[in-house]
């Protein structure tokens, strides 16, 4: 073998033409077969590269194909309605705005601190240490969790919270703050009067004359009840007074602070799940960042008489920052287009405004496309191809802004 | 620092001396509350570092209890469960709840995926680590970059809009929705995982080692084959573990492009579901929260965990044992 | 070896030799070199260990205040391992460990209750390479006072230019405080990262080959800085550099696979060592 290798620079009859001894008298195999192996390996690689680009070509191509003619501005200001030609994507754009930023919002600081804790205060004995290594190989663990999984997670541990506050259904129950109930008349004026309910368990109040209620002014009024057949009034009179088989309708009124627990299917659920998605992700760019930063730096600081923490919040962080901040914008753009433990605490269903608090039901961008491209009519398909268009820009556009942190915000650090 | 230009002549010394000597004999910052802070973020930093130990403790604790109700049910056979290959859990009188027809139907689209991903991806890792000029590599890495954050959701897409119409038009046997679409998909989606991670190996293979196979008269094939990936195999076999995790809890691909019909077949013609697909199926249909087909997503989903998580360990612990030896 | 208690005898003979020709623009005012000398940090029996490896066997040395003290020897003779366990920099090496003791007046350096904090505080350290943060020469200099001290604005900027001066970097800095540290010849560098451990206010200074990493002017200048230094602090330098010993430092300890050969006043250790092995590695045969 190492014969073979050396004679690879000199042909082999340049070779036997300046005899050198022993190795002169050595059949040598000619370097032809090799070379041409290479070039051909080289041909392949090459090929296959072009592939790769032409499968990346062939994707966005066929979306922009399909996706351009429906993009229309429609798509930006509607709701998912049944008419393809009135269909949109507003709500969930506001689904995935208060869903990402609040995963972000919970996401950062704990991922941080992990990656901060495993990269800055070592262990202190031989338990520390196994620990560590135990953490270390449960976040590569995590990472390789399916995102499906996790929304199993979520379906049991936030919105059941495993049923420890009791269920939670439209007619109350589990702990909730910010939310009245009311049952809602119509007078015969049709004007709405609301009654309010102090437990919202009991069935919907019967109809008492006299009873108190608001009107839609907000104003306090007694509702006339009046039997069947008899005249109406006239005048103001009507707007709160019913004939005495009038029936109500429970209604909720939610603040914009609405709490409850258990969480069930509102956008807080689906931030913490998407939490626990990305939380991996986030822990090992952060630590790859606080690794690349020389640790002449920590022993600078160290030297000066810091404590850990004031190395890490004065020096290594600050060091670090582009490095995380990329890492981060680029685990939001997964979280951004993550959709299957976002439809499994959420379901498919029909939202037509953006949420309104934390408890709120909502949909996710990729949620929507999913949903449209799972009905049988071609034209939301077309749809679908147009907020995939949407989705893809704004991912482009997060990586981008990545790569300009990346570019901007980096400074020689030794 | 104006108050410094005024200092600047030959008679700062006592001065600036005698002040700088004042403040440093002043009493310092107190350290008691300096320790005191520095404890608490320590505690808030173990705190973090332990949440993460507290997931994978939920998500075992959640999907085991919730599959012991499953097999509580009297449905539910282990028997059945590990034995049969019919998974029918909706229709009313013949339930069956046999794991191999979904595992089937993600072994046959991992397959399929994993024929095109692996040889693909350390191809391209190759010629990335050993081959490419730098322009070239100035366009793959991001073209790379770019198909790895596509989201899930698109290649679905892609896959039922464009894969299974080329495929139909190639061969008239392929249905609607085939294992061949969607595995073609999750293979293009596990593309860059195989490639970055196999790169990742190739690069951490020592120059010496290259250097030396060079100066035995080595073509650059040679190099690579015979030297550098033999180096890097474990690394390699690391990347491989990996990314047949990823395609084996992939979801959306297969919910859009694979089907509904859960059945044990490996002709990449036909429908599938795998695992993945049921738990979506269930999830955007109306299925009550406590039949036993609503347990019966997380038995499938404790499986599916299992596999995965035996697939990223050894998967994690091979890539650790092979950046120690070269480190 | 020569009995410790001798050496500290041996090191308050010694007097700064003069230095003609080396003018610094320093005129101090406490001049201590006809005072006796007393002891700052005494090491007894020291052996230091990373993981199995015995770094240092038994130690025993007395650190005289204000003077240079230069450690030298061959690299891994234990000389930087030394150093870096006056101050406790080796705690941030979980596999260091020590036994022995080294004391800065009344303080046990090595227990576990001293608070390491305080003590490198009280003991600075520069490095081989100019370490500065990637922040401006102000805040550089301003990093420790800030930690350890409360200063109004002005009396920080008062700390900041008093060190700078005090390391020798003030004129050529003074016009861009607000500038990247960074941007600085290595020399200067070097000279900030003095300054930046003197503004805590320290009673000695370690410096591990703190001219290794510099051209041969800036070289000079350090030396000088560290000459005119040892007025106010206690120095600890290790170097490579035979030469640098000589001409900057006082006593001169020479070290050899993790064993003190031989210690005393630098001109004795120079012209006329004791031990065969000083001798050869002073006269270059080896290391």
């Amino acid at each position: 073998m190492n014969l073979r290798e050396q004679t690879k620079m000199q042909s082999p009859a340049e070779f036997d033409s300046d005899s050198k001894g022993p190795l002169a008298s050595i059949q040598l195999l000619s370097g032809e077969p090799r070379r041409k192996l290479d070039a051909r390996f080289r041909g392949l690689c090459v090929t296959i590269a072009a592939v790769s680009v032409l499968v990346l070509i062939g994707l966005l191509g066929s979306i922009l194909l399909q996706g351009v003619p429906s993009l229309s501005l429609t798509l930006l200001t509607g709701g998912p309605e049944p008419d393809p030609s009135e269909a949109g994507i507003r709500p969930a754009i506001f689904g995935t705005l208060w869903v990402c930023s609040l995963c972000a919002l919970f996401t950062l600081p704990i991922g941080v601190a992990t990656a901060i804790l495993l990269e800055e205060y070592q262990p202190r004995n031989r338990y520390g240490r196994f620990i560590y290594s135990v953490i270390q190989l449960n976040i590569s663990n995590l990472a390789g969790v399916p995102s499906v999984v996790y929304g199993l997670l979520g379906l049991t541990a936030f919105v059941s919270m495993f049923g420890l506050f009791g269920s939670r259904t439209s007619q109350g129950g589990g702990l909730e703050i910010g939310v009245r109930y009311y049952d809602q008349f119509f007078s015969e004026g049709m004007r709405s009067i609301l009654v309010p309910v102090s437990d919202p368990s009991q069935p919907v109040n019967k109809l008492v004359n006299g009873m108190q209620g608001f009107d839609s002014r907000g104003n306090q009024v007694a509702i006339n009840v009046i039997p069947i057949g008899t005249p109406l009034p006239t005048g103001d009179e009507l707007r709160y007074t019913l004939y005495e088989d009038g029936e109500a309708g429970r209604i909720t009124k939610k603040a914009w602070y609405h709490f409850s627990l258990p969480l069930g299917r509102g956008v807080l659920t689906g931030a913490l799940t998407l939490m626990l998605v990305i939380l991996p992700v986030i822990i090992i760019s952060s630590q790859e960042a606080l690794r690349a930063v020389p640790s002449s730096l920590r022993d600078g600081a160290l030297g000066l008489g810091s404590t850990p923490w004031q190395v890490v919040w004065h020096v290594t962080l600050p060091s670090a920052m582009p490095g995380i901040l990329t890492g981060a914008i680029l685990a939001m753009s997964r979280a951004i287009g993550e959709t299957a433990p976002i439809l499994i605490i959420a379901g498919i269903v029909y939202i037509s405004r953006a949420p309104q608090n934390l408890m709120d039901d909502f949909t996710v961008m990729p949620l929507q496309i999913f949903n449209w491209i799972s009905r049988p009519q071609e034209e939301f398909h077309a749809i679908a191809a147009a907020g995939i268009i949407l989705l893809l820009a704004i991912l482009l556009s997060f990586n981008a802004l990545a790569v300009l942190i990346r570019q901007k915000l980096h400074k020689p650090l030794s | 620092m104006s108050s410094a230009d005024s200092l600047a002549t030959p008679t700062w010394r006592g001065d600036l001396d005698d002040r700088v000597s004042k403040y440093l004999g002043r009493s310092q910052r107190s350290l008691k509350l300096v320790r005191g802070r520095e404890t608490v973020i320590y505690v808030i930093l173990i705190a973090s570092g332990l949440f993460s130990l507290l997931i994978t403790g939920a998500i075992i604790y959640v999907l085991a209890i919730e599959t012991v109700s499953f097999f509580k049910s009297d449905e539910v056979t282990f028997a059945n469960f590990f034995g049969s290959t019919t998974w029918n859990p909706l229709l009313g009188g013949t339930k069956s709840f046999g794991i191999w027809a979904l595992i089937c139907g993600t072994m046959l689209v991992t397959a399929i995926a994993m024929s095109i991903a692996l040889p693909l991806g350390l191809i391209t890792a190759i010629y990335l680590s050993e081959y490419a000029p730098r322009r070239v590599r100035n366009v793959l890495k991001p073209v790379l970059e770019v198909l790895a954050g596509v989201p899930t959701v698109v290649y679905g897409f892609f896959a039922l809009m464009t894969i299974t119409p080329i495929l139909q038009w190639l061969h008239g046997g392929f249905s609607v929705y085939n294992a061949a679409s969607a595995g073609i998909a999750v293979g293009i989606l596990c593309l860059p995982t195989v490639c970055s991670l196999a790169e990742d190996a190739l690069q951490a293979v020592p120059r010496g080692l290259r250097e030396g196979a060079y100066g035995l008269g080595a073509t650059r094939f040679d190099v690579s084959v015979k030297v550098v990936v033999p180096a890097a195999l474990s690394g390699i076999i690391s990347a491989f573990l990996l990314a047949i995790a990823r395609a084996v809890g992939e979801t959306m691909i297969v919910a859009l492009a694979a089907g509904s019909l859960a059945q044990a077949t490996f002709d990449p013609r036909q429908q599938v579901q795998t695992m993945t697909g049921f738990m979506v199926q269930m999830a955007s249909g109306d299925v009550s929260n406590y039949g036993t087909e609503y347990y019966s997503m997380y038995a499938v989903a404790f499986t599916l965990f299992i596999m995965t998580l035996a697939l990223t360990m050894v998967g994690n612990i091979v890539r650790r044992r092979f950046r120690e030896a070269y480190e | 070896m020569s009995d410790p208690t001798t050496l500290a005898n041996e090191a308050a003979a010694i007097e700064p030799r003069p230095r003609d020709g080396r003018q610094t623009h320093f005129t101090h005012s406490r001049e201590q070199t006809s005072e006796p000398t007393t002891l700052a940090i005494r090491v007894r029996d020291l052996n230091a260990w990373y993981g199995d490896f015995q770094a240092l066997h038994a130690i025993s040395l007395d650190i005289p205040a204000n003077r240079v003290s230069a450690l030298i020897g061959p690299s891994g003779c234990g000389k930087s391992t030394l150093l870096r366990w006056f101050n406790r920099m080796n705690d941030t090496i979980p596999s260091a460990h020590a036994r022995g003791s080294v004391n800065l007046g009344d303080t046990d350096l090595l227990s576990r209750t001293t608070d390491v904090v305080d003590l490198r505080r009280r003991i600075g350290i520069v490095f081989q390479r100019p370490n500065p943060f990637p922040k401006s020469i102000f805040d550089n200099v301003a990093f420790g006072p800030r930690l350890h001290m409360k200063l109004s604005r002005t009396e920080l900027q008062d700390v900041v230019e008093w060190a700078l001066r005090k390391a020798a970097v003030w004129d050529e800095v003074k016009d861009r405080l607000a500038s990247p540290a960074l941007g600085l010849s290595g020399g200067q560098q070097q000279r900030l990262c003095i300054a930046r451990a003197i503004a805590v206010g320290p009673e000695v200074l370690l410096m591990d080959e703190p001219c290794s990493a510099l051209d041969p002017a800036s070289t000079l200048a350090v030396e000088d800085l560290i000459f005119e230094l040892r007025r106010q602090y206690t120095i600890v330098i290790v170097t490579h550099n035979m030469q640098q010993a000589a001409r900057c430092s006082d006593q001169t300890a020479f070290f050899y696979e993790g064993r003190l050969i031989e210690v005393g006043a630098t001109t004795t250790v120079f012209t006329k060592p004791k031990q065969q092995q000083t001798e050869d590695y002073v006269s270059g045969k080896f290391g």
